[in-house]
């Protein structure tokens, strides 16, 4: 008896051995190896072909005097801080005005999610139609995606109008979580309007705050399309992110080795801001 | 009572600010549209004559725009990429999730593939990029099938989790019942567990299929330069050569955009709640 439960028990091992294998396999030669890989070639001179030397961590301390790549990263950073806070302001107002009660309630929230489903380089090609011809004609301004001091601006447009609908339809789920004999609770104590809105509905939202923060932050970190779409890094190289210009400059301009270099610090920036995030946001999270 | 009189009461200026802020949703949905179907010559330079209807409704542009992208072909094989990157991502990361989720509690390979594979989600795509271009051309993978491979690989770290988390919740009872039934843990899995986890198995597929749908930066890097080209590809190919002529461009942006609107009109609902679900879990 225990001979043939262990018999059953050894077959069942060993299907989940047959599936757990070639799914790492799989894993480790699409991920884990050109991850490995990548990180090799940072301690290189190569070009992205023929031979190259291996040059110690001379690409990183390269890195960090490279006013193109520092320009890079405080672009991003900036864009994605922005973006994420505009994303999350303006996703919880309109969550909370889509969870009251209101008129046409499903065609409101199902018109305010399109712009999830759009892929981002065409909208950004219409944005940067809008941009070009549309405002200034308006303004009568120069168009601000020639402006080295404002085409940032325009990107944080573009990113806030389609990360909006996944956020807000997120925020619509965690209030509706909310149960409401909270809220009774409450409005006996008096808490109304911002009060109500400060003291017992956003630390019960929290959670949500935590999913959409990082999501969207980590998103930001790595704009890519819209930049290919409206500004390809210009006007002077001022909206070039960090993915961009590892595309750029590491696949056609020579600095494969370099920019794999850059890549690895992307990778670890990336990490820490999205385990510190979760940690910060976590630790602020009430439970009921 | 006070439930009631809650009920009762329509906030009509939220639903009024709510219609006036679809404007900022509209607006360049319109402006596309309108464009699109206009006579370059209509044409003028003061914002009347870009936003105007158009006097007739014209076909013309999106013919043109369809030859000149070559938009059935594109639309072919970006169709061809999802659908198969979207049912191998199902069948094989359910699978691995149940075969890691059932013995990463008292197994400690499992344990640890489990997190291998989750830590996935923190590496960029851009540091995969450029060794990738390489082992995918010696491979002879810089083809679409190459990109389907990567897609199944980089959607693996958070389908995992999403499955074994959904696991968790199934209870072990049912697929005991079918052991001592004499079935196998593999037939066990194909005809107890992937049905039961079918709602797992909607809400992978929506943002499996919306994120590689409307991916750009893996096609381009894998197969761009080859011909073949993905529906956000040929948007680019266009761009580069034709950028000047609004009207054909935006019947292109339309043409882009068509076949995920019309997917949303039909499934709404299985959408919002995939992409919810995907976020949320």
């Amino acid at each position: 008896m225990a001979s043939t439960a262990a018999k059953v028990g050894s077959g069942r091992n060993k299907t989940f051995m047959a599936i757990l294998i070639p799914v790492l396999v799989l894993f480790c030669a699409f991920n884990t190896f050109p991850l490995l890989t990548g990180f090799f070639y940072s301690f290189t001179d190569s070009k992205g072909y023929g031979a190259f030397n291996i040059i110690g961590i001379q690409n990183y301390l390269d890195l960090f005097s490279d006013a193109r790549v520092l320009n890079s990263y405080l672009f991003t950073f900036k864009v994605a801080v922005v973006a994420t806070l505009a994303t999350n302001i303006i996703s919880l107002m309109l969550a909370i005005g889509l969870s009251s009660k209101i008129k046409f309630k499903s065609a409101l929230r199902g018109i305010y999610f399109v712009p999830r489903i759009l892929g981002a380089l065409v909208v950004g090609y219409v944005f940067s139609y809008f941009f070009t011809y549309i405002v200034p004609a308006i303004t009568g301004s120069e168009s601000i995606l020639a402006s080295t001091e404002w085409a940032w601006v325009a990107i944080v447009i573009v990113v806030v109008w389609q990360a909006c609908a996944q956020t807000t339809i997120i925020y619509i789920t965690g209030l509706s979580s909310v149960p409401e004999d909270v809220y009774e609770a409450g409005s006996l104590d008096g808490a109304v309007g911002w009060d109500k809105f400060r003291y017992i509905t956003f630390p019960l939202i929290m959670p949500s705050v935590t999913t959409n923060m990082v999501l969207v932050m980590k998103d930001m970190l790595m704009v890519f399309d819209q930049i290919v779409a409206m500004t390809s890094g210009g006007p002077a190289q001022s909206t070039e992110s960090i993915s961009y210009l590892i595309y750029n400059n590491g696949l056609s301009g020579g600095q494969f080795g370099y920019q794999c270099a850059n890549a690895v610090i992307f990778f670890i920036l990336i990490a820490v801001v999205s385990i510190l995030q979760t940690k910060f946001l976590n630790s602020k999270e009430e439970q009921l | 009572m006070a439930k009631d009189k809650v009920k009762e009461r329509v906030n009509w200026p939220v639903t009024i600010l709510l219609i006036i802020g679809l404007i900022t949703i509209i607006f360049p949905l319109y402006m596309a549209v309108v464009i699109a179907f206009k006579d370059p010559s209509e044409m003028t330079n003061d914002i009347a004559g870009i936003l105007s209807l158009p006097s007739t409704w014209s076909l013309d542009n999106f013919i043109e725009a369809i030859q000149v992208t070559d938009f059935f072909h594109s639309f072919m094989n970006s169709l061809i990429i999802t659908v198969v990157a979207v049912v191998v991502s199902v069948l094989v990361h359910s699978l691995a999730a149940y075969a890691i989720g059932r013995n990463m509690d008292h197994k400690r390979i499992f344990k640890w593939s489990y997190y291998f594979i989750i830590a996935g989600m923190y590496v960029p795509f851009a540091i995969l990029m450029m060794p990738l271009v390489k082992q995918t051309a010696v491979m002879h993978l810089d083809n679409m099938v190459g990109v389907m491979i990567l897609y199944v690989v980089f959607y693996m770290p958070m389908n995992m989790m999403l499955y074994t988390g959904y696991l968790r919740n199934v209870p072990i009872a049912l697929e005991e019942a079918a052991r001592v039934d004499g079935a196998s843990t593999w037939t066990t899995y194909w005809k107890v567990i992937f049905p039961l986890m079918k709602p797992m198995h909607a809400t992978v597929a929506v943002i499996t299929g919306l994120a590689v749908w409307n991916d750009v930066m893996t096609p381009l890097v894998i197969m761009g330069g080859q011909g073949v080209n993905t529906l956000p590809l040929a948007q680019m190919n266009f761009q580069t050569a034709f950028s000047t002529n609004y009207n054909l461009a935006f019947a292109s942006y339309l043409l882009a955009m068509l076949p995920m609107i019309l997917f949303y009109i039909v499934a709404q609902k299985q959408i919002i709640g995939g992409v919810t679900n995907g976020a949320v879990k």
